[in-house]
């Protein structure tokens, strides 16, 4: 029933800066009674130094919800405002060894009460953009506001459409009926999942004769130029990606940390194909590394 | 120590007795009840006594109005579905706010897919109109569907008096009473009622069996088309095993009637008002009067559910929230939501559902560990101070993002 870490459950049980603070000077109430999780948090900040010298909370809602403000007091305890605030709500879940996606809000809410405690203790106003709508995906933790706009921003006509740009429905697939109902809303309809005119077919640079041919040394080199591109992508999903032989038209790459074995794999290794042929103007094909050794 | 299940709403442990009737038919009484072979004919023979069973706990006139399947969700999809088939031109079914999911999503569907579905509101007590409702029955409603009782509060419907008034406008009665069938009596051949949706494992039977009874002369379209099985109403081979389970489980049910009326009421009253009289700012949900005599739905003002089950389930106490909290969607029960039971009360609701198995030391040692779990959460609530709630908690904590 509850997919809690030992450490969100070590928090629960034994919550750690609990109860009103004496002397606080940044305080934020943050959260939503509706969806069941509001958190306040204090701090005392030293004037000087503007070093968090205590935080406590106090929190309504689930274990999780609970675990994730104990957490963020002590994350951020000893550390100056500016430091603070560069705590992120996947610092808060990384810390709490993951928070299953139904609960990700919860670090959300820890992240957005030290913008409104801090902005607090600045005498500023916090204001949140925060929007939050019913759990669509729960492979990838995707509401229905997020796939709604960016539908609208894209004009998105497809579930196939809605994955490539939002991840949702890229795991186990049990929501697409869902998906397909946000895009009947968005659109008015539902169109056939055949393939939208793709204007990028048309701009393909291979299709460019003046591209002058790469020596197999610059082709190597565009492929790593292109790789290192887009590892700092992976990198903040905690994933990586790495060269490891390029025979022909086959390109053979590792992926790693949270990348390997995810269920995007797939989607992952088309989307660096895609740039590697943007890249080189050329039709290749991206294989893991395990494909070499099939070889 | 030893655990303690309250949770029986959710669903029951199989009664020894049941297991032990199924297990031979999961060996040497493997055959298939349509056989011609004494393999066949054996189980053809067991299934027939475990149907009378279940006539005889729902009170049916007739053995053949008894129509296994697979669960409570098959049962009432099969009724809401059978109904507007039939009767291609009633496009209108009449439902209540509370009902479970088995039938609320599936009338969201059909709502999607043109039909008009008109949802009975409920009062604080989380009781229906009568005069809304017989306002809404005209020749277009298709059907009535109709909990017997609430899975959450344990609120009893007036099923047999709206299955009437159903009946008086010419309209098909369906009810859920997955919940109310082993604890209430019922005698479905002196009411009104055409259908009934009942799942074998909310009364000591296995998962996997559910029944839907279906009066002689209701005009019926099958769910699943196929081999002659239920008389054609049911395609698909028999769970034999998991049938004479459920005819064992009906049995001891009638049996235990009456303990379930006297003695688990007992023991649910006992905890209720030992829980009450050591916390404060706690209320009991639903209609207290009319109720299921197992079921205490106690709502614990300024927490949230799930803090108290985790901290009650590392006692060793099962028992469950109200708040969906848990199941992954973060709005609060819509039952509680639809009785007008305020957030911060909604969110903090737990349900305890006992059984014949539970005992008077099962229900003090709950009554004992509750209060500091409460007084542990509260603690922690920002709308908490002390030993009360803030003053006027509303104003006092006012997070953003409402």
């Amino acid at each position: 029933m509850w997919d809690y870490s030992e450490k969100v459950r070590e928090h629960f049980f034994n919550p750690r800066n609990s109860g009103p603070l004496d002397n606080a000077n940044g305080t934020g109430d943050v959260g939503s009674i509706k969806c069941g999780d509001a958190l306040r948090l204090m701090l005392k900040v030293n004037p000087e130094s503007e070093i968090i010298e205590d935080a406590h909370f106090q929190t309504f809602g689930c274990g999780s919800a609970i675990a994730s403000s104990s957490a963020l007091t002590e994350i951020i305890k000893g550390k100056t405002v500016d430091e603070a605030l560069k705590v992120s709500n996947q610092d808060i879940a990384d810390y709490l060894d993951g928070l299953p996606p139904e609960k990700m809000h919860c670090s959300v809410m820890g992240r957005e009460a030290l913008q409104a405690a801090v902005a607090n203790y600045r005498g500023e106003v916090w204001s949140d953009d925060h929007e939050e709508g019913d759990l669509v995906c729960k492979c990838f933790a995707i509401d229905a506001v997020m796939i709604e706009d960016t539908v609208r921003a894209n004009g998105l006509r497809t579930r196939e459409e809605v994955t490539n740009f939002t991840k949702a429905g890229g795991g186990c697939s049990a929501c697409h009926e869902k998906i397909e109902d946000v895009l009947i809303a968005v659109n008015g309809r539902l169109y056939n999942s055949e393939p939208t005119p793709k204007k990028a077919a048309a701009a393909m640079p291979s299709e460019s004769p003046v591209k002058p041919k790469l020596t197999n040394y610059q082709r190597i080199r565009k492929i790593e130029d292109t790789l290192e591109a887009i590892r700092p992508m992976l990198q903040r999903d905690h994933g990586d990606v790495t060269l490891v032989e390029v025979e022909g038209k086959k390109i053979y790459v590792a992926l790693s940390g949270a990348c390997q074995g995810c269920q995007m794999e797939s989607a992952t290794l088309g989307g660096i194909q895609h740039k590697l042929v943007e890249a080189l103007g050329e039709l290749v094909q991206v294989l893991p590394v395990g494909a070499l050794a099939n070889h | 120590m030893k655990p303690i299940y309250m949770d029986n709403n959710a669903t029951t442990a199989c009664d020894p007795a049941v297991v032990e009737a199924m297990l031979p038919f999961f060996t040497e009484q493997f055959g298939n009840a349509s056989s011609i072979h004494s393999f066949g004919a054996q189980v053809g023979k067991a299934l027939k006594e475990a149907r009378i069973k279940v006539q005889n706990l729902l009170g049916a006139a007739h053995d053949s109005e008894i129509v296994f399947n697979s669960c409570g969700t098959e049962s009432d999809s099969t009724a809401i579905l059978s109904a507007i088939r039939a009767q291609p031109e009633r496009r209108t079914i009449i439902t209540t706010v509370v009902e479970h999911p088995a039938i609320l999503t599936l009338c969201d569907q059909l709502e999607k897919e043109g039909y008009v579905v008109h949802k009975l509101k409920v009062s604080k007590k989380g009781r229906v109109d009568l005069d809304e409702y017989k306002s809404l029955l005209n020749d277009r409603v298709a059907i009535v569907s109709i909990m017997w009782a609430n899975n959450e509060t344990g609120t009893i419907f007036p099923v047999e008096e709206m299955a009437e008034m159903a009946h008086e406008k010419g309209i098909m009665f369906h009810t859920d009473a997955v919940q109310a069938v082993g604890k209430l009596a019922i005698d479905l051949k002196t009411t009104k009622i055409d259908m009934l949706s009942l799942s074998g494992h909310k009364l000591h039977a296995p998962k996997g069996i559910g029944v839907l009874y279906l009066r002689r002369n209701t005009r019926f379209r099958p769910l699943l088309r196929g081999g002659h099985q239920e008389r054609g109403r049911r395609a698909g081979t028999e769970n034999s095993a998991a049938i004479v389970g459920l005819g064992v489980a009906c049995d001891l049910a009638q049996q235990h009637m009456e303990a379930e009326n006297t003695t688990v009421k007992r023991l649910r009253d006992r905890l209720e008002r030992g829980i009450l009289a050591k916390v404060k700012n706690a209320f009991v949900n639903g209609d207290t009067l009319y109720r299921l005599p197992n079921t205490a739905s106690i709502a614990f003002e300024y927490v949230e559910g799930e803090g108290i089950l985790l901290l009650l389930n590392r006692q060793g106490i099962a028992a469950s929230s109200g708040s969906a909290c848990t199941s992954g969607s973060l709005e609060p029960s819509h039952v509680m939501r639809a009785m007008g039971i305020p957030y911060t009360a909604a969110h903090g609701t737990i349900r305890f559902s006992l059984s014949r198995y539970n005992t008077a030391e099962e229900v003090d040692r709950v009554i004992a560990a509750v209060p500091p779990i409460i007084a542990q959460l509260r603690k922690l609530s920002p709308y908490w101070s002390g030993e009360g709630p803030v003053a006027n908690p509303d104003q006092a904590f006012k997070p953003e993002y409402a």
